[in-house]
């Protein structure tokens, strides 16, 4: 054994530095832990855009189909329907769509690209359930509305274009997943397409 | 036999352990029936342990299989109604027993120092139980689970900036899947349970470093010296205890409270198997309806509502307008909780001799607890949101006021020596 005598300042920059080194280590060894709880390649695939047929929708209509394991809604609304966007304005919490729950193209009135068709994800921004869809009644909710979503969860109303009403716990405005149109009769949603 | 225990005991600190954690340790000699529920929940939690291994055994962890395997367990499995039914009804006896068992803690004072840092670990324990028991509910994949679990999650989606990438992070899938199910029944059967042990191996190590409150409130050790023999109990305390201390008005725990403990068990075995043999979904709390039915995606039921030990907390995050605002307080409300130790500034434990304005506080805490409870059950009209955002005003106006008053509160005098 040496008896020289200890140099404290190298002695502690040696458990620094290997202190450092071992915590660089631990980091590492957590990102496969933590990076394997996201989304799997299987899952993300799964997220893949659908097409849908809109050819035989009626008038006031809504089909129903599955994107990401999220229900979208397709909404066929009617000339009514489109009238009564304006009227509501007031009642809602953001009529303009400024909160960025839909791309580009449809921050407008109808909240779509074309007006007639509306295209969202059929989930309450509050907590995740799925509003019914109400081609009539929905004055039983909303004074002076006609049609729109009732989230039966906890009682949040949005209009025919998915805005939300004043006064109901959901915070935003339905989310309008990216869409458009590869001909007059199918959508596909999930990918903006050139035309954005 | 003699030898073979002197054996161990060179080896391990068998006998020791054994005299310092039962034998002779000094339990104060007047528990009265808030006591019993410490014990009940370690009853429980080696319920939940035995009953849920069983489980795991026909159990399948998977989107496709796991409602039809709950199904096989429940029909085809020897027995395996009852054990997937001590299970569930296990976890709300675990509820009942831990909110009893913390709010005696609370009336007599039992967070106040020195029982700070065991406060603490009961609150954790309290957080895992909480953990675990959301993470179990989703495993049969109902509807209720399903959903229940879709709510919870988007909680986290309210913090700002990352709380998408939060969600999508937990849940694995754009929605919840069966790769969320299979984390949460890998959490609930190895992570959480093994956490939830370590937790209370703390909690009793605490308890028996600082030893245990009472319902006067008053401590057990006195000045080493300052009890004459004749006043001292006729029991052997281990030194450990004893060699600081002399401990009065003490029995050990081993045997004269367990034995008196095994009434207060079978009492509450009486309970518990009759909601196992006659009630087990009690009325939708305990099992709620919708979950009889397999979890569906596309389709939210009517109304959910989380399990009821979850719903006081639950109803004050529905009384906010503001969704980031009602994460904050109903996480505000269990943090509330865990500083109770610093928000009492008082000196006098118990509530037997704290001024009569803590008592009617303590009071509408306990009223506004079990208000908060019923109103999470219910859908939110108007009417009971009203009463929410007033409860959940009193809930937090219980920490506020204590606060305040309890730094010069008018407390009757403390004996000196729990009554003879």
């Amino acid at each position: 054994m040496s008896n020289a005598p200890v140099d404290k300042g190298r002695r502690r920059f040696l458990t620094v530095a290997t202190s450092v080194v071992g915590a660089a280590g631990a980091v590492g060894v957590a990102v496969p832990f933590i990076a394997s709880w996201n989304p799997s390649e299987k899952a993300k695939n799964a997220g893949a855009p659908v097409e849908v047929n809109i050819g035989k929708a009626e008038p006031g209509q809504l089909i129903r189909v599955e994107w990401r394991g999220q229900p979208v809604w397709v909404v066929r609304r009617t000339p009514e329907m489109l009238a009564s966007l304006e009227a509501v304005n007031d009642q809602l919490r953001d009529p303009n769509s400024d909160e960025p729950q839909q791309p580009e193209y449809a921050k407008n009135l109808h909240r779509s690209r074309k007006e007639e068709y509306f295209v969202a994800v059929g989930i309450c921004t509050h907590l995740g359930c799925s509003p019914q869809f109400l081609d009539q009644g929905m004055a039983e909710y909303v004074e002076g509305a006609q049609s729109g979503f009732f989230c039966p969860c906890h009682g949040s109303t949005f209009d025919i274009a998915g805005r939300v009403f004043q006064g109901v716990p959901a915070p935003y405005n339905l989310v309008v997943p990216p869409h458009y149109y590869i001909n007059d009769n199918t959508i596909l949603v999930g990918e903006d397409g050139e035309q954005a | 036999m003699n030898k073979l225990i002197a054996w161990f005991d060179e080896r391990i600190p068998m006998t020791k352990t054994w005299n310092i954690h039962l034998a002779q340790y000094p339990a104060p000699k007047n528990f009265n029936f808030w006591y019993i529920f410490g014990v009940l929940a370690t009853l429980v939690l080696v319920n939940q342990i035995l009953t849920g291994i069983w489980l795991t055994m026909n159990y399948v962890p998977s989107a496709e299989g796991a409602f039809a395997s709950v199904e096989f367990i429940m029909r085809d499995i020897e027995y395996g109604w009852l054990l997937r039914y001590m299970h569930s009804t296990g976890a709300s006896a675990f509820f009942v027993v831990v909110y009893l068992h913390m709010f005696r803690g609370m009336m007599y004072g039992s967070y106040q120092k020195p029982r700070e840092l065991l406060w603490v670990f009961g609150m954790l324990i309290f957080l895992v139980l909480m953990a675990e028991a959301f993470m179990g509910y989703l495993l049969p994949w109902g509807q209720m689970s399903y959903w229940g679990a879709q709510v919870i999650i988007s909680l986290f989606g309210a913090i700002p900036v990352f709380g998408d990438d939060l969600t999508l992070w937990i849940r694995g899938d754009y929605v919840i899947s069966g790769a969320t199910l299979n984390r949460f029944f890998a959490l609930h059967v190895i992570a959480l349970p093994l956490v939830l042990v370590i937790l209370v191996f703390l909690h009793i190590i605490a308890l028996h470093e600082v030893g245990s409150n009472n319902p006067e409130g008053i401590s057990i050790k006195k000045p080493k010296g300052s009890v004459p023999e004749s006043e001292k109990p006729k029991f052997t305390f281990h030194e450990r205890f004893t060699k600081k201390y002399d401990i009065v008005d003490a029995f050990p725990f081993f045997p004269y409270y367990i034995v008196k403990d095994l009434v207060g068990v079978a009492i509450f075995l009486f309970f518990f198997c009759y909601v196992i043999f006659f009630a087990p979904a009690m009325g939708g709390l305990f099992l709620e309806p919708p979950n009889f039915e397999a979890a569906n995606p596309l389709k939210t039921p009517e109304h959910i509502a989380p399990v009821w030990y979850f719903t006081p907390f639950y109803a004050i995050l529905r009384a906010v307008p503001d969704k980031l605002l009602g994460v904050i307080l109903m996480f505000g409300a269990i943090v509330a909780l865990f500083v109770l130790p610093w928000l009492d500034r008082g000196k006098v434990r118990s509530v037997r001799y704290r001024s009569t304005l803590h008592k009617v506080n303590l009071t509408v805490f306990a009223i506004s607890f079990i208000a908060l409870g019923y109103l999470g059950l219910k859908p939110a009209t108007e009417v009971y949101t009203m009463f929410a955002r007033i409860f959940t005003f009193l809930y937090f106006a219980f920490f506020v006021l204590l606060w305040f008053y309890s730094k010069n509160e008018n407390t009757k005098p403390v004996p000196e020596r729990i009554t003879k």
